[in-house]
């Protein structure tokens, strides 16, 4: 019976994502098991924290000022930037995307299982987190939640073997996709032939195309570059920028996926030319 | 007062349950989390083994789901996997209690090869990906890490007296 139950759940959930509730449920029962692992680690990090000394603390705090003040000046450009942008795009009578939404979630030093890059955050759904939601760090995408329970919620990291992710070449625009390979540190692009326009060192950046991730934050960056000439696509490896294996402190993104028109336009058109095509 | 003696002994043999769980996701660096037995199993095993009428097929399948739940696989293949394994053990308990500790560390090693092959399985219906040679280190852990477990949880067993 027991082998019955099973089995049927395992259709059911490969199926279709009903069983979303039962996960839910139960994962309020099994989410402090995770906490409780974190524990040590947490312990650990606040000791460091309390018996580090007075000076590198100040030394740290220097430090971080020069660089909020440094961080800040730039915002003041990007701001007249984006209002640039805003103009320019205005005229060309294009839609422009409205800024995102971010939460800051902290990592639970958890281990799911060892072959997969699946991380695991202290932010759930009871923070308005949902799947298919980007993460970032301080340089760049880390990944997007897999799956939002309610007390946490596990994160693939574009590294996964199973993570593919829409990009473009700074430099030129070309774009591209890269996929995982498994290794922290190794991003694939196996989808350009040998002769693309691409070279190390180029910054990957997301492309936005299929609406995941949001336009324009840094992926990774190119390393090498071999083609070929038996085969019809070049070998080329990247870099995450985002420190996948050090940092504890992760963004999810909100971003508004209605692009907002600046132009309203004359709504009348449309409709008259489609029913007029109907008839 | 029996009943509520039993019912302490059922929250012992829980609690090492949920211990054991802890240690599946226990945070470990690098290559050696390859090597992370599956502790839930081990312990299940010991528990069906010594008190095959506490614990039966139903709490290898509720653990196994909460296991599923932990570590984020597709609902209910640890529930199999873990039900099957525990039906062995259940059927074989008597002859299994009269072996070496050598022979039952064979059989564990079947054991856990049998709940990793289910997995394998799985995960191969699933969507079939190349998986790494170290998928299997586990069974191989895990086998030498029986003694161990055998040993430390007869003594909480006896010294606590859970029947």
């Amino acid at each position: 019976m027991a082998i019955l139950a099973s089995v049927a759940l395992l259709v059911t959930e490969h199926r279709n994502q009903q069983l979303e509730l039962l996960r839910t449920t139960l994962s309020v029962f099994i989410d402090p098991i995770k906490y409780l692992v974190n524990l040590p680690t947490v312990m650990i990090e606040r000791t460091n924290e309390s018996i580090s000394s007075y000076t590198t603390l100040k030394d740290e705090n220097k430090r971080l000022r020069e660089d909020q003040l440094i961080h800040q000046t730039q915002l003041l450009k990007l701001e007249a930037l984006e209002k640039e942008n805003i103009r320019l795009r205005a005229l060309l009578e294009n839609s422009f995307k409205l800024g995102e939404q971010v939460l800051i979630a902290e990592l639970l030093s958890v281990n799911m299982a060892p072959y997969e890059h699946i991380v695991v955050v202290n932010k759930g759904t009871r923070f308005g987190v949902h799947p298919q939601q980007p993460v970032l760090d301080a340089n760049g995408v880390v990944g997007q939640v897999f799956r939002a329970l309610p007390f946490s919620s596990e994160i693939m990291l574009i590294t996964d073997l199973n993570h593919a992710i829409p990009v473009q070449v700074n430099r030129n625009g070309l774009l591209t996709i890269a996929v995982g390979s498994g290794q922290l540190n190794k991003l694939n692009l196996p989808f350009l032939p040998g002769n693309a326009d691409i070279r190390p060192g180029d910054l990957l950046i997301t492309s936005g195309l299929g609406g995941t991730f949001p336009q324009g934050y840094p992926v990774a960056v190119v390393d090498e570059f071999t083609s070929q000439p038996n085969k019809p696509f070049a070998t080329i490896t990247a870099t995450p920028k985002a420190q996948l294996d050090r940092n504890r402190e992760l963004m999810i993104v909100w971003s508004k996926s209605t692009p907002v028109p600046l132009i309203t336009k004359p709504a009348t058109t449309e409709p008259e030319t489609k029913t007029h095509a109907d008839k | 007062m029996l009943i509520n003696n039993s019912y302490y002994g059922f929250g012992r043999i829980i609690l090492t349950i949920v211990l054991a769980m802890g240690l599946r996701i226990a945070p470990l660096p690098g290559i050696i989390a390859a090597f992370n037995p599956d502790w839930v199993l081990l312990i299940l095993i010991y528990w069906s083994l010594a008190l095959p009428e506490r614990v039966g097929i139903f709490h290898a399948w509720t653990f196994g789901l909460l296991t599923d739940v932990l570590t984020g696989r597709l609902l209910g293949q640890y529930a199999l996997a873990y039900s099957i394994v525990i039906y062995i053990c259940l059927k074989l308990h008597k002859r299994l209690r009269q072996f070496p500790i050598f022979q039952q560390g064979l059989f564990i090693f079947f054991c856990l090869l049998l709940s990793q092959l289910l997995l394998f399985f799985i995960k191969n219906l699933q969507h079939p990906a190349q998986l790494h040679s170290t998928f299997w280190l586990p069974v191989f852990t895990g086998t030498l890490c029986w003694p161990v477990v055998y040993t430390a949880m007869r003594f909480i067993r006896i010294s606590r007296s859970i029947k």
